[in-house]
């Protein structure tokens, strides 16, 4: 098991290399001077531009920018945004908001999710099978921001059960909105991933041996057809959770939520070079991890996999 | 066996089943598969029900505990146990009585625990749900229960997954699980049929001694004729859906009166073989006897034919495969990681002379697949020669290889897995031909057409999908296509192992009649020594990678000189029952 381990973290070591390169190329690769475009309208001291990009290593070739950038982040060192702040800084104000909004929306499509695919699996064909699938249908087709207004809308202005923003600090509250929002393509594709798994385990040849064993249906659905049925629902569950961890754009600049998706967009739109590709290599590095953990979970919901290795 | 009971007054029967349909719903309406049986089972009887995939004999076994698959239901009839109508029972009713009253054991034991629980969470459960021990004896009862299933160190492999148990001990289990609570009937729907011959008769005479001490009637669902006569004392015989005979085993045996019956009777294997046996006279030496099933196809006439033309044909032909000193090492990782070697074939040597078939026979690990594989350089050998027609072929490459590919081509077991379903039996038999680059387009399908007609199938089928065929219908589309390159040799690995009775009988006689017709040489790998009775010329026995015996077919089945063949042969079922030959 420890052999694997290492060996999944071996594998992740040209990824995580890969990706960072292709950011840093592509943000520095774009076309205008920033330290020129520091200055905006006025023109700036040779002398001070040159030392700027002696100080930013600008007058570096890009492949040695990059080491040096490289080597910043193996000392935890992710640079200054523009404002003077350290990114470090900005990921530890806004990484908590979007954790919280990501584990609040992931429990609830992976509880309503399971339920509802659960029930309609085993009630295949049926009205409420049908219904449900009209309704994911809608949620995939929608997109995400109209089904925000939607919720903006319904939940905030008519009935007003919910704030339609998002307030300082981010109370947990004010998240439930923005996460059920978040959490609904989501839900949508896991009732269908649900309904399809346990249909196909209910015609299995096991689950109609643990019937003739005498067992109930009250222990044969959950032991033997939705345990089973579970494997690729959890796959799909943890991969959506490196999605959510790495910041919702849309939804959290809606609900304008002070997380990692919002400060992304917020330094692209002005920018921000640094900021942006200190955001992504975090973000790079957090699917990495959830990537392997997820590997390893695998291997504990299907004993077939946990012996192989 | 035990003693038939005598039918008294006073033994009321355990099972009733009267007038019993069962249909399928499907969007063409209701499709009957059970069409109005009547069954009569007593306390610690033992009852076969025979028929051939597709006859309704599951459907019967399922339909009793009320499990049909999918959209089937019962649609009449009554189903009387003790008396009691189980179609009319509600869910609660029928868990009282499923596991409890009546043990079921399923048909494929690799696909009937579930995979991601340990044995001994299926065993307890089952335990518990039935109320026959709580608390810590549940366990204690669990281990019981597969120690007399014949898992001897059920205790140390309790916490194991179904993974990793073979085939034979998972059906232990099942037996295990099936009888747990005593039940008074066990349903066994082909317990043994994914098994190989000597653990079938193992775990059979294993189920017959548990369930005659514990006094279980048993409901035998099989395909196998021989095997439901030399287990049961009653027999019922079933064709689409209907009984078409029924009564006891021997008399059915001795006197089918149904000419379906008849066919089977002729058809199976293993009486064939017992028949040839009986009759103490080698295949050619016997008088022609008179086809006696009339319309169906008689394997001992076939096999007699065979070996007439066998006999009158030359065999000057000198060996077609030499193999000697063949040895396949694999290597194989073990827990801590200490490789070990394993010998899958162990300086195997043997000789096939041309225009004859020699059968290699075994159980599953015994290496014979590796053979196989190692004749036809799909795996090089560790060790030791092949020679084909003079060449050895260990030093062919490319162009080489490919011709020796055209020369011997292979029938493998699974019809359903070994054909493309996306391409269509023409392409299928005529792809050989384009690998190799043979003829054009219209010579192609003249062959293709040639071809069908060797194997006995309507042309028409050339342009049909291998989903629309049956199972029979796929293994001669397999055998069409390996004789494509008109090869001198054809490796048939388990080729006719995953077939009805009836379709496996016109599979060995057209394999027997194509060798007579094109000179092929054979090599045909089994685990049934029934089935090489009635085919082959000479035999290798091999247990783990080593051949123990090799002789002509006659002398190995008069006079065995190995332990292990002698299990063998007595592992073809039905090993005491007296039959006219």
């Amino acid at each position: 098991m420890t052999g694997y381990i290492f060996r999944r973290i071996l594998q992740a070591i040209p990824v995580f290399l890969g990706t960072t390169f292709l950011i840093y190329f592509m943000v520095f690769a774009m076309p205008g001077d920033p330290i020129v475009a520091l200055f905006g309208d006025k023109t700036p001291n040779p002398a001070v531009v040159a030392q700027l990009r002696a100080q930013y290593h600008l007058d570096q070739p890009f492949f040695v920018q990059y080491l040096i950038y490289l080597g910043g982040i193996f000392r935890g060192d992710f640079g200054l945004s523009f404002s003077g702040e350290p990114v470090t800084s900005i990921l530890a104000r806004t990484f908590p908001v979007t954790a919280r909004l990501a584990i609040l929306a992931l429990l609830f499509e992976t509880f309503f999710g399971i339920l509802v695919g659960l029930i309609s699996g085993l009630r295949k064909g049926k009205l409420f099978d049908a219904s449900s699938l009209a309704v994911s249908l809608i949620l995939i087709s929608l997109p995400i921001f109209v089904i925000a207004f939607v919720g903006q809308y319904v939940f905030g202005v008519w009935l007003g059960w919910a704030r339609t923003t998002v307030g300082s600090g981010a109370p947990l509250q004010d998240l439930v909105l923005p996460a059920l929002v978040l959490a609904s393509v989501s839900f949508a594709q896991i009732v269908r991933l649900t309904r399809a798994s346990v249909i196909e385990t209910s015609g299995l040849d096991f689950v109609r041996t643990a019937y003739s064993k005498g067992l109930s249906s009250r222990r044969v659905i959950p032991v033997h057809i939705l345990r089973n049925s579970l494997i690729p629902v959890v796959t799909y569950l943890a991969t959506d959770f490196g999605v959510l961890l790495v910041g919702a754009t849309i939804t959290e600049g809606i609900f304008n939520v002070p997380g990692v998706g919002n400060t992304l967009y917020q330094a692209i739109i002005r920018g921000e070079g640094p900021t942006v590709v200190s955001f992504v290599t975090v973000m790079v590095l957090i699917y990495l991890v959830v990537n392997i953990l997820v590997d390893l979970f695998y291997g504990l919901l299907d004993p077939r996999i946990r012996y192989v290795k | 066996m035990s003693e038939p009971l005598s039918t008294t007054e006073a033994v009321k029967p355990l099972l009733e089943i009267k007038n019993l349909q069962v249909g399928f719903q499907t969007q063409n309406g209701l499709v009957p598969a059970v069409n109005g049986i009547d069954i009569t089972l007593m306390p610690g009887q033992t009852l076969a029900i025979v028929g051939e995939s597709g006859s309704g004999k599951s459907t019967t076994a399922h339909a009793i505990i009320n499990l049909l698959p999918g959209s089937g239901r019962i649609t009449g009839g009554e189903v009387l146990f003790e008396g009691r109508d189980l179609t009319q029972l509600d869910e609660k009713g029928l868990e009282e009585v499923r596991g409890r009253l009546i043990g079921f054991v399923p048909q494929d034991p690799m696909a009937n625990l579930n995979p991601v629980w340990s044995i001994g969470f299926q065993v307890e459960e089952a335990i518990r749900a039935n109320g026959i021990a709580t608390g810590k004896e549940v366990k204690q009862h669990a281990i019981r229960v597969l120690k007399e299933a014949g898992l001897a160190d059920a205790d140390k492999r309790l916490r194991q997954f179904p993974h990793q148990f073979s085939g034979g001990m998972r059906q232990r289990v099942l037996i295990g699980m099936g009888l747990s609570s005593r039940p008074k009937l066990l349903i066994a729907d082909e317990p043994t049929s994914a098994l190989d011959v000597t653990v079938q008769r193992v775990i059979l005479d294993h189920l017959a001694m548990l369930t005659r001490e514990i006094g279980t009637a048993v409901l035998f669902i099989t395909h196998d004729l021989g095997l439901a006569a030399e287990r049961a004392e009653q027999l019922v015989v079933m064709y689409k859906g209907k009984v078409v005979e029924s009564g006891p085993s021997r008399e059915i045996l001795e006197n089918p009166m149904h000419p379906y019956t008849r066919r089977l009777v002729a058809a199976a294997p293993s009486l064939a073989s017992r028949r040839i046996q009986s009759s103490h006279q080698n295949l050619t030496e016997r008088a022609h006897t008179a086809p006696r099933a009339g319309d169906g196809l008689d394997l001992l006439e076939a096999a007699e034919v065979r070996a007439g033309r066998r006999a009158a044909a030359s065999t000057t032909g000198g060996p077609a495969i030499k193999v000697d000193a063949l040895t396949k090492i694999y290597k194989i990782r073990g827990a801590k990681r200490d490789a070990r070697d394993f010998k899958a074939v162990d300086d195997v040597s043997f000789t096939v002379e041309r225009g004859t078939t020699m059968a290699l026979v075994g159980e599953s690990g015994s290496g014979k697949s590796t053979v196989a594989k190692l004749l036809l350089r799909l795996e090089d050998a560790s060790s030791g020669t092949v020679t084909i027609d003079g060449t050895d072929t260990a030093t062919l490459r490319g162009r080489g290889l490919l011709d020796l590919r055209r020369t011997m081509q292979p029938v493998f077991q699974d019809p359903y897995g070994s054909l493309d379903p996306l391409r269509n039996i023409g392409n299928t038999i005529a792809e050989p031909l384009q690998v190799h680059n043979v003829g054009d387009r219209t010579s192609r399908r003249a062959r293709v057409d040639e071809l069908l007609d060797q194997v006995a199938l309507p042309s028409v089928l050339a342009t049909r999908y291998p989903n629309e065929l049956s199972g029979g219908q796929r293994q001669r589309v397999a055998i069409a296509r390996a004789l494509a390159l008109k090869p001198e040799i054809v490796i048939l690995d388990e080729a006719v192992s995953a077939l009805d009775v009836l379709v496996q009988a016109q599979i060995l006689k057209l394999l027997a009649d194509l060798q007579a017709e094109l000179g092929l040489t054979y090599l045909f790998i089994t685990h049934d020594l029934a089935v090489v009775r009635v085919i082959a010329d000479h035999v290798c026995v091999m247990q783990r990678g080593k051949i123990v015996e090799s002789s002509t077919v006659d002398k190995v089945f008069d006079n065995p000189e190995q332990d292990y063949t002698r299990e063998l042969l007595n592992a073809i079922p039905g090993a005491n029952l007296t039959l006219g030959a």
